[in-house]
């Protein structure tokens, strides 16, 4: 995966050389660190134009403007049962903010399975993978508009 | 009486309440068992004591599409601290799709102990009841399993064909019933090349026996629902179907337990097999 951030493809290594069980905890920890998008940004009820469509975890995505020219990314999932979607949630905070636009519009929607294995069902990783393509939509956005 | 034994089920010894998994769950001779679809879930928190079986990794064949064969469902059950005689309790997400497909995947092996945790991982959850990040300390225990005999509960594309015309449940949306798609909504096509339904096929939703909470309907409700709108009765040889068989279990567990039909079969090859068929008759 040529040209995508280089805090991405250094998390998608290391999550490769991991088994399941393993894998399986990481993810766990990250969901546990996921930071709600703070009230300065959006509060509740969460406009539907920022909502995550095909998700069934209720996701939302939020797009900030830095000095930098980079984008800040905040994100929200209603559902309690959300895990997956909050840990992908804060890979894509951690990985993406920041980061050269080129290379987050770069980044394919099917690193979900790269991420979450291949045990991830069809409907899950529907719903992941459009968190993805919703990071990478504002990304390419700004890049249209400059 | 038990809440659940006032609901009028042919059954009510197949479920049990969170209450009863609270008391009993940790006792001799009792198994409680997640199974979901989101991986994530069972680590993340489980009901303590609580084993995993995943549906993909441990209940299908890793190479053909099939289930596992004697060995593998024996290995199994003795890893998680099941023998023969062991009371499995299932429970999980998705109002309990993953914990019927165990239970009827069970069915195949004659390990007819197992029941259903009724509300599944959702009601629990709801009630505040404790969730533990411990792996339970599980001993291998023996178990013995017969040749898996898909006779009975199982149905295959060549038995749907010959059944055509009889009753049988799709219990997948309207939507995909009708064929306006070819999956479940906010689901991916999962590859069938058309779409519709098997010829005569009845349309009941699976979400149609459960209540909000995921717990499930009382048998006057359900009998409302299967007999009086899709015009089943319990002599019925049935077949129930949807995408990938996961959904239809639950239907199969209705009938079969809560409404004690005896011959119900869940086609699992389902929507996935019969849209890609060559040759089958397809109504929109």
């Amino acid at each position: 995966m040529d040209n995508i951030p280089s805090p991405l493809a250094q998390m998608l290594g290391e999550l490769e050389s991991l088994d399941r069980i393993e894998r399986a905890q990481y993810l766990i920890e990250l969901s546990d660190e996921f930071s709600e998008v703070p009230d300065s940004v959006a509060t509740r009820p969460f406009p539907e134009n920022h909502r995550v469509p095909k998700c069934e975890s209720e996701a939302f995505v939020w797009a900030q403007d830095q000095d930098d020219g980079t984008l800040k990314y905040h994100y929200a999932v209603e559902n309690p049962l959300g895990i997956s979607a909050r840990a992908m949630g804060a890979i894509l905070d951690e990985t993406m903010s920041g980061q050269p636009l080129d290379q987050v519009a770069n980044v394919p929607p099917d690193i979900v399975h790269t991420i979450f294995g291949r045990q991830l069902s069809m409907g899950k990783g529907e719903g992941l993978a459009a968190m993805v393509e919703l990071t990478t939509f504002e990304a390419r956005q700004r890049l249209r508009q400059r | 009486m038990s809440e659940i034994n006032s609901r009028g089920y042919a059954n009510s010894d197949a479920l049990v309440s969170t209450d009863w998994v609270a008391k009993h769950g940790n006792d001799d001779g009792v198994r409680i068992v997640e199974s979901n679809e989101d991986p994530l879930l069972y680590p993340s928190g489980h009901i303590p004591g609580a084993v995993e079986i995943d549906w993909a990794a441990d209940l299908n064949d890793p190479l053909r599409r099939d289930y596992l064969d004697r060995d593998s469902f024996a290995g199994l059950m003795s890893s998680k601290g099941i023998s023969n005689d062991t009371t499995v309790v299932l429970y999980g997400d998705r109002s309990n799709w993953w914990a019927c497909y165990a239970l009827w995947i069970f069915q195949l092996f004659g390990h007819t102990n197992a029941k259903i945790m009724d509300g599944g991982r959702m009601k629990w959850e709801a009630e505040g009841r404790e969730l533990t990040r411990e792996a339970p300390d599980v001993s291998a225990a023996n178990y013995s399993a017969p040749e898996r005999d898909d006779s009975k509960v199982r149905a295959f594309r060549d038995d749907v064909l010959a059944h055509i015309g009889r009753k049988m449940i799709d219990v997948r949306s309207p939507e995909e019933y009708s064929g306006e798609r070819l999956h479940m909504p906010d689901y991916p096509n999962e590859g069938a090349l058309r779409g519709g339904h098997i010829p005569r096929a009845a349309n009941v939703p699976w979400a149609s026996a459960a209540n909000e909470d995921g717990t499930f309907k009382d048998a006057s409700a359900l009998r409302d629902i299967y007999e009086g709108n899709a015009g089943l009765s319990s002599d019925d040889d049935v077949i129930v179907y949807c995408r990938i068989g996961e959904r239809s279990s639950h239907t199969w567990f209705v009938l079969t337990n809560l409404l004690g039909y005896s011959d119900v079969k869940n086609y699992d090859g389902s929507w996935t097999e019969w849209g890609n068929s060559v040759g089958v008759p397809i109504e929109k």
